[in-house]
């Protein structure tokens, strides 16, 4: 394993003079990429077919990859023609299992889920960035526990069910209603109705082929006292915006706990915009308010180093040189010098150079 | 560097494509546009397999050489371990670093392997190099006055360059730079002449100083301090063994790009040329500005496809893997345009270069002997260029 990284940050500060100019990273990444803190991987030891479509990776992370709370999702790093597309998912497993799980769906004409659902096999690698997300239980869990999920929605949901009966939460009053189109597409179908049966956990099938779409109305049916529950909701766009609307109209707002899938819109107010120079490349360009630095200095002509472009795997991240940027997604400003920051997600807060 | 700034005849001749009509060359920009799109589109795993190896080499050798030179006082250490770093720092810097900072395996979204990350094992910082080579080399190439890589402003390379008493010694010159070549880029790409052109600021000599400062100690460090000392009694001969393999590399490394615009067959441009050239002119300013060298398949490499100098001046930041395979195409249209693909061995491409620095060593040499000369009047005085007088660099 990686003697330097035991040794810690200031035997790396001296390695590197020996190493120069790569990283003592660099070199123990091309011995191993497992050992590369910079770049983490995650080798597939387990692939477990759940439905059609629809695939569990088994992963064994580096050392360095930080564990992640139930409901959060990761960025997975896959090479295909040689080139590393990035898509994100959530973690399936408990935190604290000894493997990270992912369950993919393979879209249809999806280059990368598909790739990483049927064509991925035991002992790939994979690149993996940090956890995150938002869609997470607070501590202490609520007492009363309502879960909507639909199709892969029931991923990050999944992760949350399992850190729950393991950690001896009571499951016993919560309440999963999951759509699918059919039993045989339910994804972890035994397992949840074993959970169910084992926890108390109120399971509630709805096969859309015959029964239609969950609506806010027939929501009333199946929980009655659905205004009265915390409520992590995770599926189409569709169903997540009538839900929003429904609790909007007829429950609590803040009651609404919803994973999207999608990129966070960036935020509205705050954003000032500026000028951006990306000193490696000598490409300056105006970036708008709202607009990533990568996609102003990419308008411009520079190829820089991309990946999910969502903030998720760090592909894209430069040094600050000088000047201030903006989180898109937060509205969080920095402005220190020499801090590694996002381009994807980062916006000029006035002029900015990034070492890139 | 030297105190007189190198100026340039004034001279009309024409070019080597003199014949082709503007459609010919925009045609022959298409074609060309075609070969690029085919192969850019076709990269792939491949490729991306081949530049992980070479770089897995690269480390492996390095590390092998200089774990052997921890037991330089033992003959056959010393040569091994001395022969694999020079192999080493000769694939990172050609093959794998010239060609990353270029960009060819940016496509990748690999963040290692990129060209505003990649850092090489040279003197002269990477930012440093990719403003000088990738934008003033590739784009004024050949271009009196604005290619600086044109005897690397301290020698006299075309005849077109007034003659000054200095270049009397450039024969000695060359064989210096030859043995210091990483130093000379180094001073080279700190742009001496322009400050004193007054072109850059005494400012950004001095951030670039800076630059190259944090760079360079850990450069000498690395080279003539720590690994010397980890190798405790042989402290010196490692030390040697360093300092060997640096000069290997700078001989080879100095030797092949100067068989990359040099040698007899290449041309030099004026500087009125760049006024609304178009992509097909660019191109034909590339194709006759550049010679290639032929050699198998291990010695491209250890040019870092230099040797395809060519194709690369054509499409810098096309993977180097895939320009043996274009190469026979761009001879093809090189043929059916009726223009010079100039391509020799190493050792007579060199012998060519060298010949050239002597004879321009002095006055004169711009016209080649047995060429065909038009009828004008005969100059007395030292040999000058004869107007209308093919283009060659010989003398």
């Amino acid at each position: 394993m990686g003697v330097l990284g035991s040794i810690g940050q200031r035997a790396r500060h001296v390695a590197g003079w020996f190493t120069q100019p790569l990283l003592p990273d660099d070199l123990l990444g091309t011995l191993n990429p497992m050992w590369s803190r910079r770049e983490p991987h995650a080798r597939v030891v387990g692939v477990r077919r759940e439905t059609a479509d629809t695939t569990t990776l088994l992963l064994q992370p580096g050392p360095s990859h930080p564990e992640h709370v139930a409901g959060q999702f990761v960025g997975v790093g896959l090479r295909i023609d040689g080139v590393w597309q990035w898509r994100t998912y959530s973690v399936t497993s408990a935190p604290g299992d000894r493997l990270l799980a992912v369950t993919v769906t393979a879209l249809p004409g999806g280059t990368v889920s598909g790739a990483l659902a049927h064509r991925t096999p035991v002992g790939a690698l994979l690149r993996i960035g940090p956890p995150a997300g938002e869609f997470v239980l607070p501590n202490p869990v609520p007492e009363k526990l309502l879960f909507l999920t639909a199709g892969s929605g029931i991923t990050p949901v999944m992760s949350m069910l399992r850190d729950l009966a393991g950690r001896s939460e009571s499951l016993s009053g919560a309440v999963l209603v999951h759509c699918d189109r059919t039993p045989a597409d339910l994804v972890f179908g035994p397992e949840l109705r074993a959970l169910a049966a084992a926890t108390g956990l109120t399971l509630i099938e709805r096969h859309t082929a015959l029964e239609g779409r969950l609506t806010p109305e027939t929501l009333t049916d199946v929980v009655p006292d659905w205004t009265a529950r915390q409520t992590w909701a995770c599926g189409p766009t569709a169903m997540l915006d009538a839900l929003t609307e429904h609790w909007a109209r007829a429950g609590d707002p803040d009651a609404l706990h919803l994973e999207r899938f999608v990129p966070p819109t960036p935020v509205a107010d705050g954003l000032t915009g500026g000028r951006v120079s990306f000193t490696t490349s000598g490409i300056s360009a105006d970036a708008g308010p709202g607009t990533p630095l990568m996609a102003a200095g990419e308008a411009a002509g520079a190829l820089l180093p991309n990946g999910c472009r969502m903030g998720i795997c760090h592909t894209c991240v430069g040094k600050l040189r000088s000047g201030a940027i903006r989180n898109l997604h937060t509205g969080d400003l920095t402005d220190t010098p020499g801090l590694a920051v996002r381009t994807c997600v980062s916006g000029a807060a006035g002029d900015v150079e990034i070492e890139l | 560097m030297p105190p007189t700034p190198i100026t340039f005849s004034p001279q009309i001749k024409p070019s080597a494509a003199a014949h082709l009509t503007a459609e010919q060359v925009e045609a022959l920009g298409a074609e060309l546009d075609a070969i690029r799109a085919e192969v850019m589109d076709s990269r792939g795993e491949a490729d991306a397999a081949y530049i992980h190896k070479v770089i897995a080499v690269q480390r492996g050798l390095e590390m092998a050489g200089r774990g052997a030179l921890l037991f330089s006082r033992f003959p056959p250490a010393f040569v091994a371990g001395t022969l694999a770093l020079a192999v080493a720092k000769i694939l990172d810097n050609m093959e794998i670093g010239h060609n990353v900072l270029h960009g060819q395996w940016d496509w990748m979204r690999d963040p290692r392997i990129h060209s505003t990350t990649w850092e090489w094992d040279h003197t002269t910082p990477a930012e440093a190099w990719k403003k000088t080579h990738n934008y003033e080399h590739h784009t004024f190439t050949n271009v009196r006055g604005k290619d600086r890589d044109l005897g690397y402003s301290i020698m006299r390379i075309t005849p077109e360059q007034d003659w000054r008493p200095v270049d009397l010694i450039q024969p000695l010159t060359n064989v210096g730079l030859s043995l210091i070549f990483e130093w000379g880029i180094t001073l080279y790409d700190l742009e001496f002449d322009r400050v004193q052109e007054g072109t850059k600021t005494k400012a950004e000599l001095q951030a670039d100083l800076k630059v190259l400062w944090r760079k360079l100690r850990r450069q000498l460090a690395k080279d003539y301090l720590l690994f010397p000392a980890l190798s405790g009694p042989n402290f010196l001969r490692t030390a040697l063994a360093n300092l060997t393999a640096n000069v290997i590399r700078n001989v080879w490394s100095h030797a092949v790009i100067f068989c990359g615009h040099f040698p007899d067959g290449t041309e030099t441009f004026e500087e009125d040329r760049l006024e609304g050239e178009t992509k097909g002119e660019w191109y034909v300013r590339q194709m006759l500005g550049s010679a290639n060298l032929t050699g198998s398949p291990l010695f491209h490499i250890m040019t870092g496809n230099l040797s395809h100098q060519i194709e690369h001046h054509l499409f810098p930041d096309m993977p180097s893997n895939r320009y043996a395979e274009i190469a026979p195409r761009i001879r093809e249209i090189c043929d059916r345009y009726g223009l010079t693909y100039t391509a020799g061995s190493l050792p007579k491409q060199y012998g060519k270069v060298v010949r050239t620095i002597c004879r321009l060593a002095f006055p004169g040499g711009g016209k080649k002997k047995g060429a065909p000369v038009t009828a004008l009047p005969v100059q007395t005085g030292p040999a000058r260029p004869v107007n209308g007088a093919p283009v060659r660099l010989a003398g």
